[in-house]
């Protein structure tokens, strides 16, 4: 089973693919909405990216008041 | 006169082959309010003539976000600070009673009807989703009810037909957390028919109406008649709680927190 870190350096990845900037930009304690400049439709689209690639469900009040990566990844390791 | 072809405000139509097309596509999210309202009047008048030379009609969305994010709720609540309660509560009823008699023509039509979704299916657009006999979901597609989080109830009919098409449980899931789920699980639960690949959606949906084409319309009507019947009095029902619903004082503060969040939150619990 991947751990946290392999999970946040997914997540990163995905990030950085579907908004289309530099995967070295981003780090885990980034928040998200500030560094990739996004609001909540487009966080849901990253969402759901997240749900196909780690094959889980992420109900968005576990999001609620979430917006760095690292958090966001222990939600997702909490699924796993 | 006939109107095989239509270019309004919020959304167009055209018919070829026996398939109509209904385009949404009001930036930025497709948000039904007057506008998307009267053009959706339009399309329902229009329908008698579409039904006489097509067979299916495909709903989708030309907008980026998604198919439809649901009720324009800066109009809503724009429309609530205007008015005393009284008047607001009287014009609110009207306009969900102008919608229902809109989905409830586009529910019942003779037409095969397939709405072809991708990015956000929330609220009123999915309601307009659940009027059609098949979702081809794509798989960024997200559907939600999030009308629990302003102190309502879906307004445009989505309870009665969600009831129609998947397990009370998956109803009571998606009403009382107003969460949303993605495209896969809605294939699972038999609210998609079909997943597409991302940018696919229309393209299947197409695929599935030209099959449709090759029926007899006459007994693809009757089938659906058969198995589809619009459930009125829960139709009703649903009207008179919105309406009890939509004074109360939760309302107008989820309404202002939306309008007026500062934050990239809105669309997040």
């Amino acid at each position: 089973m991947k751990n946290l870190e392999q999970t946040t350096d997914e997540i990163l990845e995905l990030a950085a693919e579907h908004f289309k900037v530099p995967r070295a930009s981003l780090q885990a304690k980034d928040d998200f909405f500030k560094k990739l400049g996004i609001d909540s439709l487009q966080a849901l689209e990253l969402l759901t990216r997240l749900e196909n690639h780690f094959g889980v469900e992420l109900p968005d009040y576990e999001v609620a008041g979430v917006s760095d990566f690292r958090t966001l990844a222990t939600r997702i390791q909490a699924r796993l | 006169m006939a109107i095989d072809e239509y270019a309004g405000r919020s959304l167009g139509w055209a018919v070829a082959d026996g398939i109509v097309e209904l385009a949404l596509d009001q930036p930025r999210a497709n948000e039904i309010g007057l506008t998307m309202l009267e053009d959706l009047e339009r399309f329902a008048a229009a329908l008698p003539d579409l039904e006489s030379q097509a067979s299916a009609l495909i709903i989708y969305s030309k907008q980026k976000a998604g198919f439809s994010a649901g009720a324009d709720l800066v109009q809503l609540y724009t429309f609530i600070e205007q008015r005393d309660a009284t008047s607001a509560a009287k014009e609110v009823r009207g306009f969900l009673e102008r919608i229902h008699a809109v989905l409830n023509r586009i529910d019942t039509s003779s037409l095969t009807t397939i709405a072809a979704v991708h990015g956000v299916c929330f609220g009123g657009g999915f309601e307009l989703a659940l009027t059609c006999d098949l979702i081809v979901a794509d798989k960024m597609a997200r559907f939600c009810f999030p009308e629990l989080r302003l102190g309502l109830i879906p307004g445009f009919g989505g309870i009665p037909r969600l009831k129609r098409d998947v397990g009370n449980g998956v109803v009571r899931d998606l009403l009382l957390t107003g969460r949303s789920i993605n495209a896969t699980k809605a294939l699972d639960t038999g609210l998609a028919s079909q997943l597409a690949a991302e940018g696919e959606a229309l393209r299947l949906a197409r695929a599935t109406a030209t099959q449709i084409t090759k029926f007899d319309r006459g007994a693809s009507a009757a089938a659906k008649q058969f198995i589809k019947p619009l459930p009125a009095e829960e139709l009703h029902r649903e009207i008179d709680i919105f309406c009890r619903l939509f004074p109360l004082p939760a309302v107008i503060q989820g309404l202002r927190k939306f309008v007026e969040e500062k934050s990239a939150y809105p669309y997040l619990p």
